[in-house]
């Protein structure tokens, strides 16, 4: 690498800037929203005039407590199990698919990608009338089966990306000294495989995390009512006043874990993203 | 989706019954290993899908459960007879076709910066992009939504200068309007996932390439136009696809900005709002079907017809 001019160092600053401004902007304003005060709402200003935290001390010991705390858990506890479960599933699949030679190998993949551009608004309809009559509307399980269809496809193609890259060698090694099928995936292949299921699990989380349209549509109370759905059904402290302040500071909660695995894991994300589609 | 396997070493071919014996043994651990996934993907997926399909062919509501009965595709008829259909067909089209666009030109251009950001930045520029990708779509409508909201935004005042804007003026009171932040909502959120798509199509340009025609003297243009994109052009198409499929699917924001009102109703938010909002299960079900049967023209339109390699073998 040359040594940048002055003039190069001043344009990437410059480039650096304008893709900060973009990113952060609308987060930035939604954030200045969750500190205005209910008086200050309609101030029209980017910066809070007073800033005040009721609006965070309402979502955790306030009027809307009651709200906010039962949807944050059941959004944790939903997301990480569909994740949890997902991932086992597609460790095992992408394994067959990068390893063994089987007949259907191309039709398990090609369900995966069939599954993960449904439109599954096409899925609430029928699954809403299921889970009625079999009373898992409202469930936790109600949530967990149908969140499958958002996370375990992409879960098989970014892990079946990652496993193709794996030394193989290590395994047959492995079996040359007398080590099972079985011994030499769990012995060896685990190992190198951790960190692409690591990553392939945050991108599931986020996709889970994400959700809308079964939150909204199979879910009727706190009972398990995911974050983004009892977002829109937001009543604040008061029947009278637009909750604005309430949801800001709430959207802000449900953000900041998002930008911490971010920051911390940016590397990964990205090349699991770029892997699984397109290698995957 | 290249499943490029090196093929196992070539087993010892000394008796062809081993060979089978194993052959047949790594079919039953395939099986075994991917079954389950495969399984409950389709268990999650097409069981719905049917019967969405079979409540279609029925006038059934669920406010009126015991007058159910056998209608054929009179449901299809109704739907398919109905303007507030077509102009819920072509929001949903418009908003595919404009984000896309947009994402497509503003995607590239981040992908080049960072492409050729200077070393400390790099790493930097693909941290605070992933943001975007990784903020709930609900958050960045409430974002969107109170930036530009009448009582709680800021936009009119500090745009009062602008020609037609000002304190008064509803950005979600007309169709118009109501759409620009909507799309401008699903922009923010998704042009990272392109850029970052384009960005590891630009690393597989072969950089030989590149070199020669700049050493034949090619401007930045012509390289550009001549090497770079006709190189990258599976890497396209694969975020194009992926990405019109996404927004042909678009629910989240309208929902929460505007809950389809002024003629901003896509074709999700019908789907949902005669299903579950009026409880006309039959209707609702013909129009998830229609739903579903649309992303598959689409990407059978987009496999066939512009030759797209889901399968990942064009990216070489």
């Amino acid at each position: 690498m040359t040594s940048l001019s002055t003039k190069q160092k001043v344009l990437w600053g410059l480039v650096a800037i304008v893709v900060l401004l973009y990113t952060l902007w609308p987060l930035a304003s939604i954030l200045f929203t969750s500190f205005k005060s209910s008086s200050d709402v309609t101030s029209g200003t980017f910066l809070p005039p007073h800033w005040v935290g009721d609006n965070y001390a309402s979502l955790f010991a306030g009027a809307a407590k009651s709200l906010f705390l039962p949807a944050l858990r059941n959004s944790i506890g939903i997301s990480l199990i569909a994740t949890a479960i997902a991932v086992v599933l597609a460790t095992f699949c992408a394994y067959a698919i990068a390893r063994l030679d089987f007949p259907g190998k191309r039709l398990v993949l090609n369900t995966a990608l069939g599954v993960s551009i449904f439109p599954i608004i096409s899925l609430t309809t029928p699954l809403f009338n299921l889970w009625r009559r079999v009373g898992l509307y409202d469930t936790w399980p109600g949530l967990i089966i149908p969140y499958l269809s958002l996370t375990l496809p992409i879960s098989i193609y970014t892990l079946a990306a990652y496993f193709q890259q794996i030394p193989w060698d290590l395994e047959r090694a492995a079996q040359v000294d007398g080590a099972t099928n079985w011994q030499a995936f769990s012995k060896v292949i685990v190992p190198l495989a951790a960190p692409g299921v690591f990553t392939t699990a945050i991108i599931a989380f986020f996709i889970a995390w994400n959700d809308f349209v079964y939150g909204i549509s199979l879910t009727s109370t706190s009972a398990a009512r995911p974050v983004p759905a009892a977002l829109a059904f937001f009543t604040g402290a008061s029947q009278f006043e637009e909750p604005t302040g309430a949801i800001a500071a709430a959207a802000i909660v449900v953000t900041i874990p998002i930008v911490i695995v971010v920051l911390l894991f940016q590397r990964q994300i990205v090349s699991g993203l770029t892997q699984g589609a397109v290698k995957g | 989706m290249s499943t490029a396997v090196d093929t196992a070493a070539p087993a010892a071919r000394t008796s062809r019954r081993v060979v089978t014996e194993r052959a047949r043994g790594e079919r039953r651990l395939g099986w075994t290993l991917a079954g389950p996934a495969f399984i409950v993907m389709v268990a999650v997926t097409i069981y719905p899908i049917l019967q969405a399909i079979y409540d279609s062919l029925f006038n059934y509501r669920l406010t009126a459960p015991g007058e159910r009965r056998f209608v054929g595709l009179a449901n299809y008829g109704v739907v398919l007879s109905d303007h507030v259909f077509w102009r819920d067909l072509g929001v949903t089209a418009l908003i595919t076709v404009v984000t896309v666009a947009v994402e497509l030109v503003l995607g590239f251009l981040l992908a080049l910066v960072m492409n050729n950001a200077i070393r400390g930045l790099k790493g930097w520029l693909r941290t605070v992009i992933l943001i975007p990708y990784g903020t709930i779509t609900v958050v960045s409508a409430f974002a969107w939504f109170y930036m530009f909201d009448i009582n709680s935004g800021y936009v009119n005042k500090w745009f009062a200068w602008l020609p037609g804007i000002g304190p008064s003026f509803d950005w979600f009171g007309s169709t118009g309007p109501a759409l620009f932040v909507i799309m401008a909502s699903e922009i923010w959120k998704t042009t990272p996932f392109i850029s970052l798509l384009l960005l590891s199509g630009l690393a597989q340009v072969p950089s030989e390439l590149t070199e020669a025609a700049k050493v034949d003297g090619a401007t930045w243009w012509e390289r550009m136009s001549r090497v770079i994109l006709p190189n990258m052009r599976a890497a396209i198409m694969v975020a194009v696809l992926f990405r019109a499929l996404d927004a042909f699917r678009i629910f989240d924001n309208i929902f929460i900005m505007t809950n389809g009102a002024y003629g901003t109703e896509a074709l999700s938010l019908l789907a949902y709002r005669t299903s579950i909002g009026r409880l006309e299960i039959g209707l609702g079900s013909a129009v998830s079907v229609i739903l579903f049967l649309l992303v598959i023209l689409i990407s059978v339109i987009a496999i066939k017809g512009f030759r797209v390699d889901l399968a990942g073998r064009g990216v070489k």
